[in-house]
């Protein structure tokens, strides 16, 4: 099986320790991982924002990048609905026919990185070691966009010496909405505020998500705070091993 | 009411001031989460509730895809049944269809006098400002609307509209007020909600026995029967329908559905979705003048005035159209954590809520501040589409009409905002441009040496910055991280295009 | 727009308004459903099972939980059981066609044509066309028995008698019921406990403008 990493141009440029933490994780279950260089970016900024033209050649520049793979498997369950909600109706919009079919062909093999563990691979136990107070924010689009269920409290507590605690108000978002939070500020913080309140109420050390755009924000209102959480994807929590423990480098 | 929504501030200044106000975020907290954990419970009974949702949604797709064939079928019944059937292409028209019914009924009256149900329609086309203006008093009948008109307040929520005000402010508006309208409330009024709803059941028993003229919406006007629902709890609704003389039921062309089994869905959806209760204390459904067993029961003087207002032009948008599915049950409302911060008075006008932000834009065209402003107050966390008994895609619809929005404006001279974006497709579409403007952030990422955090941005990233750190950038990108570990591996052989430029 | 004896022409309006209908479905455009859905949360309250006694004791379950009272009798025991709901209302006003004596001091519909008549009646009986279990909903056509809608309106104290071969589980099951009610021309008036309200902070409060005590008689 041919597995790309699609790192998402966030990650690639501002938390690279995710994708490389991917890279790792998969690696360690036998996969053989490739990064096609010439990905950039799903086009969700654009097309959230209002600006479907200029995400249609991001859309045609995926499917050229990505259309070979058996499998894209994915750090951000935003990036992910991007791709699989939103590309073939952007296709569509541009009344690229071609375009439209390459898209629906794809979109199938497109995961994000916890369904790519469960239903792909088939794990739940990734053989991970994490020995610390955890608490779990479920993403707005990994949720309620692509549907992740549980998968990811699966994987987590599957981890060994993980001290998984239950986030308060844990399905509602936590107010960074992409532009919402440079267009709303007001709004957007005090949905972080509340969000941050509920993760300090967990006494977690690590908050831990699927989106780092989300973990930006909670991150960064809780470091405002000087909270002493840190906020940690799903991938690097999953990467980390007793022989070789997660050390960040990044962070959010 | 005399207050009206009109000059609001776009949504992020309004909202500014909302999520400042404690009182008012309390109020909301409380009311949102108490109501949500409602729904929650009587939706968990049913089922097959998604299945429930799709029959809905189907239902109202059904009426919306032939509803010119769907109106002509209503009128007739209606008209069968003995009703007089109005239209109106906009809220001028509608008003002045009413103003001059009750006019001819009432006028001569020492206080001309209507008494109302309930009704978003009626706010929409600003209908009590319109009798107002003719001479004729329009007394709200329903709790919530007695205290938002009594306060001379806004209303901020679809189904509880004084959902921003505790009982204590309650207590206040009717000590003060009622008596300057009528029966005063009692001295000894309480801010008990049980001696509240007396004081209104005293206040405005004697406008129901006096009233000649009510006024109503419906919550579905069934097509093949010609019957109208209206669907209620405190029983001003039974009040208005069945004792004055003449009634006028102001009917959005969306209200309809197909037919008389279809009405059982919504039976189903819209007590459970709205007030989260299995069903609603009361509803009343009927067709035309109405008689049982020969006498006359009800209103004998029947009309029903069908109001357009914008909704032909949401039709004719293939996606926006979706928004006419809405049965008003405001579940929308309840579950955005927008709206429980911000209340219903940013949203600027009488459709709140993530509802609010898709149908305001398309009832009222897009030329406003405000109405631009509307699509871009959520963050499309998807709580609406869980929760929407009719399955309305409302993140769909509002990156829909960002999308509106943003070509509205292509042509001119691009905003900063749309330059960017501009500048960002170009960096994107090629992994070498892209490349580029990594290396300025690492290099960045270097200068900063061991900060891992930068607490203040230059504009416009103080948005940002000024409540929230930001992190600073890595000194190596994951793209530097793989060539320099990994080259010559597979994913190398599919470097980008364009290389060297 | 003219006006003439009080009625609006508005036929302009209309022929305009159809217009713009069929121009809006003639647009084109397309649009990907969305086919996905929440994940359901189990029930934890186990469907009820459909026979006869399973629907009554759901239906009295139901009606309860809207604070009504429900008083349970049989056929023979009727009189009773209204003397009981009716307890201390001095004045009961019972409608054309309800077939039970009720004990004490009645006015019938007839004599009280007006609302005002109506109005200071301690309470009033009725039958019912008929009643679903699963919401503890009892529903008027206002057939004989049931009375005008003003009757069951004004009174503070509502007494509703249900046979339970009346009682039909589901919301669908009972609109189908109605149909003939519907075609008839008759109103309906769907009654889901006593009134109330949640207008204040959410908080629930029986009894606003209609009966503030709702109490049902169950047939068995």
């Amino acid at each position: 099986m041919r597995v790309a990493l699609f790192a998402t141009c966030f990650n690639d440029t501002m938390w690279p320790s995710t994708p490389r933490a991917v890279v790792t994780l998969l690696e360690r279950l036998g996969c053989r991982v490739d990064f096609p260089r010439a990905q950039t970016c799903c086009g969700q900024m654009f097309t959230n924002t209002g600006y479907a033209a200029e995400s249609v050649p991001l859309v045609r520049s995926f499917v050229d990048v990505f259309g070979e793979f058996d499998a894209v498997v994915v750090p951000s369950g935003s990036c992910t609905g991007s791709v699989r909600e939103q590309h073939a109706g952007l296709a569509r919009r541009a009344g690229d026919q071609g375009l439209e079919r390459a898209v629906e062909q794809l979109t199938p093999r497109v995961h994000e990185l916890s369904e790519f563990l469960v239903d792909v691979l088939g794990v739940v136990d990734v053989g991970a070691y994490f020995p610390h107070r955890v608490t779990y924010h479920p993403t707005c689009h990994s949720l309620r966009m692509i549907r992740v269920g549980d998968r990811p409290l699966r994987l987590l507590r599957a981890v060994r010496g993980i001290d998984l605690v239950e986030l308060p108000s844990a399905e509602e978002c936590c107010g960074f909405g992409g532009t919402f939070a440079m267009k709303n500020p007001d709004v957007s913080v005090a949905m972080g505020s509340d969000k941050a309140r509920h993760v300090r109420e967990t006494r977690a050390e690590v908050l831990v998500a699927g989106d780092n755009s989300c973990l930006a924000h909670v991150g960064g209102l809780l470091s405002r705070q000087r909270a002493g959480v840190r906020p940690l994807h799903l991938a690097e929590v999953l990467a980390s091993t007793e022989n070789a423990p997660f050390t960040p480098e990044g962070v959010r | 009411m005399s207050r009206t929504f009109v000059g609001m501030p776009t949504f992020p200044v309004a909202a500014r001031e909302a999520v400042a106000d404690t009182q008012l975020r309390r109020n909301l907290g409380h009311a949102t989460a108490t109501i949500r954990a409602r729904r929650t419970a009587a939706v968990g009974e049913v089922d097959d509730w998604e299945a429930l949702r799709v029959k809905g949604a189907q239902a109202k797709d059904r009426v919306l895809a032939d509803l010119d064939t769907y109106l002509l079928q209503l009128e007739a019944r209606l008209t069968e049944a003995g009703a007089t059937v109005h239209w109106a292409r906009d809220a001028a028209e509608a008003n002045a269809i009413v103003v001059a019914i009750a006019k001819d009924r009432i006028a001569d009256d020492p206080t001309p006098e209507v008494v109302k149900v309930k009704s978003m329609a009626t706010q929409e086309i600003g209908l009590n400002e319109a009798l107002e203006a003719a001479g004729i008093h329009a007394w709200e009948t329903d709790l919530a609307e007695l205290i938002v008109q009594l306060g001379d307040d806004l209303p901020s929520h679809i189904l509880v509209p004084a959902i921003h005000r505790n009982r204590a402010e309650v207590r206040e508006i009717f000590r003060r007020e009622m008596v300057t309208v009528g029966r005063p409330a009692p001295d000894d009024l309480t801010d008990e909600p049980a001696r509240l709803a007396e004081a209104a059941r005293l206040h405005l028993r004697e406008k129901f026995l006096r009233a000649k003229v009510a006024v109503s919406g419906a919550n579905f006007a069934v097509a093949e029967t010609g019957t109208l629902v209206v669907v209620e709890s405190e029983g001003n609704g039974r009040m208005c329908l069945t004792l004055p003389d003449t009634l006028i039921s102001v009917v959005g062309i969306e209200k309809l559905i197909p037919t008389w089994e279809d009405l059982a869905v919504f039976m189903e959806l819209l007590p459970r979705s709205s007030t989260g209760e299995r069903m609603n204390p009361y509803t009343s459904m009927w067709t035309g003048v109405t008689s049982t067993d020969g006498r006359p029961d009800g209103p004998q003087d029947v009309h029903v005035v069908l109001v357009d207002n914008g909704r032909t032009t949401v039709l004719a948008d293939v996606v926006g159209r979706h928004a006419l599915r809405c049965i008003r049950c405001s579940a929308c409302l309840n579950v955005c954590p927008v709206y429980e911060r911000v209340g219903g008075h940013a949203y600027g006008s009488v459709y709140p809520g993530p509802i609010g932000a898709v149908l305001g834009p398309q009832l009222r065209g897009r030329q406003g501040a405000l109405e631009q402003s509307l699509p871009y107050a959520s963050t499309l966390c998807g709580a609406c589409f869980d929760a929407c008994p009719v399955r309305i895609e409302i993140p769909e619809l509002l990156v829909h009409l960002r999308t509106k929005v943003v070509d509205d404006h292509r042509g001119g001279v691009p905003t900063p905002e749309a330059a960017a974006r501009k500048a960002g497709a170009f960096t994107f579409t090629k992994a070498s441009r892209l490349e580029k403007a990594q290396r300025a952030a690492t290099a960045a990422g270097r200068l900063l040496g061991r900060r891992t955090h930068l607490t203040r941005l230059p504009w416009p990233l103080s948005a940002w910055s000024e409540a929230r750190d930001a992190p600073a950038p890595p000194t190596e990108n994951f793209r530097q991280w793989w060539a320099r570990t990994r080259a010559g591996d597979a994913g190398d052989e599919r470097g980008p295009q364009g290389e060297g430029q | 727009m003219t006006v003439q004896g009080g009625v609006p022409d508005t036929s302009e309006a209309r022929a305009a308004i159809l217009e713009r209908v069929r121009a809006a479905l003639s647009a084109k455009g397309t649009h990907y459903p969305r086919t996905d859905s929440p994940e359901g949360r189990p029930s934890d309250i186990p469907a009820p099972a459909g026979t006869t006694h399973a629907v009554t004791e759901l239906f009295v379950e139901r009606v309860e939980d809207y604070r009504a009272t429900v008083v349970r009798c049989p056929s023979t025991g009727l009189g009773a059981a209204l003397a009981a709901a009716l307890g201390e209302a001095s004045s009961v006003v019972v409608p054309a066609g309800f077939g039970t004596d009720v004990p004490g001091q009645l006015l019938r519909e007839r004599d009280v044509a007006d609302v005002h008549a109506v109005e200071g009646i301690d309470a009033v009986v009725t039958t019912a066309a008929l009643a679903i279990a699963e919401t503890g909903t009892i529903v008027l056509d206002h057939g004989p028995g049931q009375g005008r809608r003003g009757l069951s309106l004004l009174p503070d104290l509502h007494v509703c008698v249900v046979r339970a071969d009346q009682v039909v589980l589901t919301v669908p099951e009972a609109v189908t019921a109605l149909r003939p009610s519907v075609m008839a021309g008759r109103p309906l008036t769907w009654v889901s406990g006593p009134s109330a309200t949640s207008d204040i902070e959410l908080d629930r409060v029986e009894g606003v403008h209609g009966p503030r005590t709702l109490c049902v008689v169950l047939v068995e």
